[in-house]
């Protein structure tokens, strides 16, 4: 077996998880999951707010706002949300890793700080 | 399994915000010690896959459907700490950007997905590993076990926090059998999934495994060159 090497690996898993999202969502189930469906069966559905807290997303729903197409609507949401979770993690994971050999050092806002990692994720990702 | 706006009262609400909170204050410690040069990517991504992975919901029956909860995948690859901080990022940007459950929910979802998920998944996935030969076959085997149970496990706890202060007078024993019985089906697509991707990731990159690290070494061992050299590295 030939090992990936880790650029390529995460390479692969990325395109792979933006098809999930941005392709492979088009042809989910729309059900209810399993939770919403007890709230329907056992009569607590009603209970969710009508009023809930919202952020005016233009992705809210997994649809995107002023695009009609269904499939490009959902692709694009699923895409975005994707792209902002591997921003996110990526960041916060590459800011919170123990750098080189100094894994004892509680340097937590020094080596923030000082080091290149805010402009780390991007450059891991390209 | 994201629960919305309003199933649950504030006092609950606000409970289990409080129990989110230190959920991940604790993670946010312990999880640099999972994380280093190589596995901070890994988490990156493992995290957009849980968030790709639960748009895909999958027919369960009877006009139910079910998806991913990704805590025990998660918590095989990467460790637990940094897993329950991927489901937690996962949650988080769902509820901002995707209105998928609810803003005053984000801590009871994160109690249920990004705790509950991750940490009964990943304590049946170290029972498993305990009782399964000690080889590199018996991760995904193990890995698929705690995701089994850590589905139907998030909805008892659900259905504990229903019971306590949900907004509708239900009987426990109907929220609960209902919650339960059909978790554990969707219990089931959880465990395929997560043995799946296992399997997948142990077959390219064994070594980007946290869960599998003590057969890892086994393999890796056959193999000359920089990628022993990397797992050299590797504190065991």
């Amino acid at each position: 077996m030939t090992r990936l090497g880790q650029r390529r690996f995460l390479a692969v898993g990325l395109l792979v998880v933006l098809l999930i999202a941005g392709v492979g969502s088009y042809y989910a189930s729309s059900h209810p999951d399993g939770l919403e469906y007890v709230a329907g069966k056992t009569g607590f559905a009603d209970t969710a707010s009508d009023d809930p807290v919202d952020t005016d997303s233009p992705f809210a729903d997994y649809s995107t706002r002023g695009v009609d197409d269904e499939r490009l609507s959902g692709g694009i949401a699923g895409v975005v949300g994707v792209l902002i979770t591997l921003g996110l993690g990526s960041g916060l994971f590459l800011l919170l890793r123990r750098r080189g050999g100094s894994a004892g050092a509680r340097d937590d806002e020094g080596a923030a700080a000082s080091s290149s990692a805010p402009a780390d994720p991007s450059a891991r990702r390209g | 399994m994201h629960v919305p706006d309003g199933y649950l009262d504030a006092p609950t609400s606000i409970a289990t915000a409080v129990v989110a909170a230190a959920g991940v204050g604790v993670a946010l410690r312990r999880s640099r010690a999972e994380l280093d040069d190589r596995t901070a990517p890994m988490a990156g991504l493992v995290a957009a896959f849980v968030f790709a992975g639960q748009m895909i919901n999958f027919p369960v029956g009877a006009g139910t459907s079910g998806h991913l909860l990704g805590g025990a995948l998660a918590a095989v690859l990467v460790g637990p700490w940094t897993a329950a901080l991927c489901i937690s990022v996962v949650l988080l940007v769902q509820a901002l950007f995707m209105a998928d459950g609810g803003l005053t929910a984000l801590g009871t979802n994160i109690t249920l997905m990004a705790l509950v998920g991750v940490f009964v998944g990943y304590g049946l996935f170290r029972l498993a590993r305990l009782v399964l030969p000690k080889r590199p076959a018996s991760v995904p085997v193990a890995a698929a076990f705690g995701a089994l149970l850590s589905v139907p496990a998030a909805a008892f706890v659900f259905s504990l926090l229903f019971e306590v202060g949900g907004n509708a007078d239900i009987a426990f024993s109907t929220v609960l059998s209902a919650m339960v019985g059909w978790h554990v089906v969707i219990g089931i697509g959880e465990a395929a999934v997560t043995g799946l991707v296992v399997s997948a990731v142990m077959a390219s990159r064994p070594d980007l495994v946290r869960g599998a690290r003590d057969v890892a070494g086994q393999r890796s061992a056959l193999v000359t060159g920089p990628a022993t050299a990397l797992d050299a590295e590797l504190p065991r």
